[in-house]
Formats: C-alpha cells, sequence, structure tokens
C-alpha cells in the first residue's frame, strides 16, 4: 500500500464528502439550469485550464519524487519536490487573482446559488491546497536534511498519495464548475 | 531498463496523457458555446464527453499517480468503485 493506513481513511473521507459536494451541485444546477450555464460563462476558463495544467504538473513531480527516494536518490526528490511546490504555489496565486476578480466585480458567496457552490467548493479545496503545500514544503526540507528510512519513505508516500488527492479532486472541479456551461 | 525508469517513463507518459485529456476538454468547452439555438440534445453530448473525460483522468490520477494499480486488490476496487458510482450518478443527474 503507498503510504501509511491512517493517511487512506482521510483520502476515502474526503472522497465521499466532496462526492455528495457534486452530487448536491448537480442537482441545484438541474434545477436552475439557465442560472448556473449564465454563471458559469462568467468564470475564466482560461484561469481554470491553467490551474489544471499546474496541479497536474505538480502530481506527476510528486509521483517521480516518490520513484527516486524508493531509488535511494533523495537529492533528485528534493529537486522533483521543489518543482511541486513551485507549481503548487503558482495554483495559489492564480486562485487568489480569480477571487479578487471576482470581488471586484461584485460577485460574493451571496450573488447567486451557483456562486455559492463556486466559493464554498473551490475554497474547501483551496484549504486542501495550503494543507498540502505545508506538506510538500516539510517533506522537502525532510529529504534534504535525512535523506529516506523505511518510515521516512511512508510519510513521504502518505504525503504524496494526499497531494494527489487534491489533483484529483481539481479535475472534477474544472470540469464541473468551469467547463460544463 | 531498470525498474524505476520504466516506472518514471509510465508517470510521465500519464502526465502527457492527461494534459492532452485537459486540452481536449478545454476546447470541447469552447465549441460548445457556440452551439447555442442548437438542438439541445446536440449540446448535451458535449457535456457527457466533457464529463467522460473528467472522469477518465481521475481514473488515471487514482491508479498511477495514487499508484491504486499496484495496490492490494481491495483497495483499487474500493477506489474504481468510488470512481464508477460516482460517475454514473453525476451522469444521470446530468442527462435525466
Amino acid at each position: 500500500m503507498p503510504g501509511e493506513p491512517g493517511v487512506w481513511i482521510i483520502i476515502f473521507g474526503d472522497m465521499f464528502v466532496f462526492s455528495v459536494m457534486f452530487l448536491s451541485f448537480m442537482v441545484a444546477r438541474r434545477e436552475d439550469l439557465a442560472l448556473f450555464r449564465a454563471s458559469a460563462a462568467h468564470l475564466d476558463r482560461r484561469l481554470g485550464l491553467l490551474d489544471t495544467a499546474l496541479l497536474l504538473t505538480s502530481s506527476w513531480l510528486v509521483a517521480l519524487a516518490v520513484q527516486a527516494a524508493r531509488g535511494g536518490d533523495p537529492r533528485s526528490t528534493v529537486r522533483w519536490l521543489r518543482g511541486a511546490i513551485a507549481c503548487a504555489l503558482g495554483f495559489v496565486l492564480s486562485k487568489l487573482l480569480e477571487y479578487g476578480l471576482k470581488v471586484h466585480a461584485g460577485i460574493a458567496i451571496n450573488s447567486n446559488d451557483f456562486y455559492m457552490y463556486y466559493f464554498v467548493l473551490t475554497g474547501i479545496h483551496f484549504m486542501h491546497v495550503l494543507v498540502g503545500l505545508g506538506v510538500l514544503r516539510f517533506m522537502a526540507r525532510h529529504a534534504a536534511a535525512n535523506g529516506f528510512d523505511a518510515v521516512g519513505l511512508g510519510h513521504l508516500e502518505s504525503g504524496a498519495s494526499f497531494w494527489h488527492l487534491v489533483d484529483l479532486l481539481w479535475i472534477a472541479l474544472f470540469a464541473l464548475l468551469y467547463l460544463l456551461t | 531498463m531498470s525498474e524505476r525508469t520504466r516506472l518514471g517513463r509510465r508517470t510521465t507518459l500519464v502526465w502527457l496523457l492527461l494534459l492532452a485529456a485537459t486540452a481536449v476538454s478545454w476546447e470541447l468547452g469552447r465549441h460548445r458555446d457556440r452551439l447555442d439555438g442548437t438542438p439541445a440534445h446536440e449540446a448535451r453530448d458535449f457535456g457527457v464527453v466533457i464529463l467522460a473525460l473528467a472522469f477518465l483522468k481521475i481514473r488515471f490520477v487514482l491508479l498511477d499517480f495514487m499508484e491504486l494499480r499496484r495496490a492490494p486488490p481491495a483497495m483499487r476496487y474500493a477506489g474504481e468503485a468510488w470512481l464508477f458510482a460516482l460517475a454514473a450518478a453525476i451522469l444521470a443527474i446530468y442527462g435525466l
């Protein structure tokens, strides 16, 4: 199993909670299709595309970092992790820009039902990104200082699995919120 | 070729596929915007493909990045069952 059992409980729990929110969004969308389509058309799809590319790339780099650690190459692990952290920071900046533009345009969480879902879903996801970013930074520092024994490798795999979850959830959010106009 | 190199190449191939699928679904979204006024079922078909691509991408992340492909079978099936149930429910709500 990649990583410790505890992290998989968190991952499957998160997947379940987000599934409920996705389904709730889909039902609300069905009930007011015109409003949801019109509102979604105002999201900046190019920023959504950039966000997706950044998270997919960071996930790929984290996967390479785990493989390097298993191969006894902590220097490569640190390099891949730093690349992943840079992509994650890019995502954070892009999201802050997007929220800023929305607020500037007078759009807020209480504007309508679509934006309620938009802010809540992307907001909860954003908190996951911040937690994941902290985990990635911790792992990079740990790898640079100590390399990896079996326990350290388990921690790395756990953190990596959590980061892939953040990527996975965004793939769904991008399709539901940005593309399904 | 060492095990690590082979795995690394597969990981990179999956990443490229994920980027390609993202580009395709983004283009589909753009095309769909121009469909206003065309029969509703055509616009809906675009949405179904966009959703299907997203679920396919999620499956690759689960199996290759999260390594469920090499995990104990019970864990892999739990992941796949979750994805199948979510995909079926979302497509049902979308298409009904």
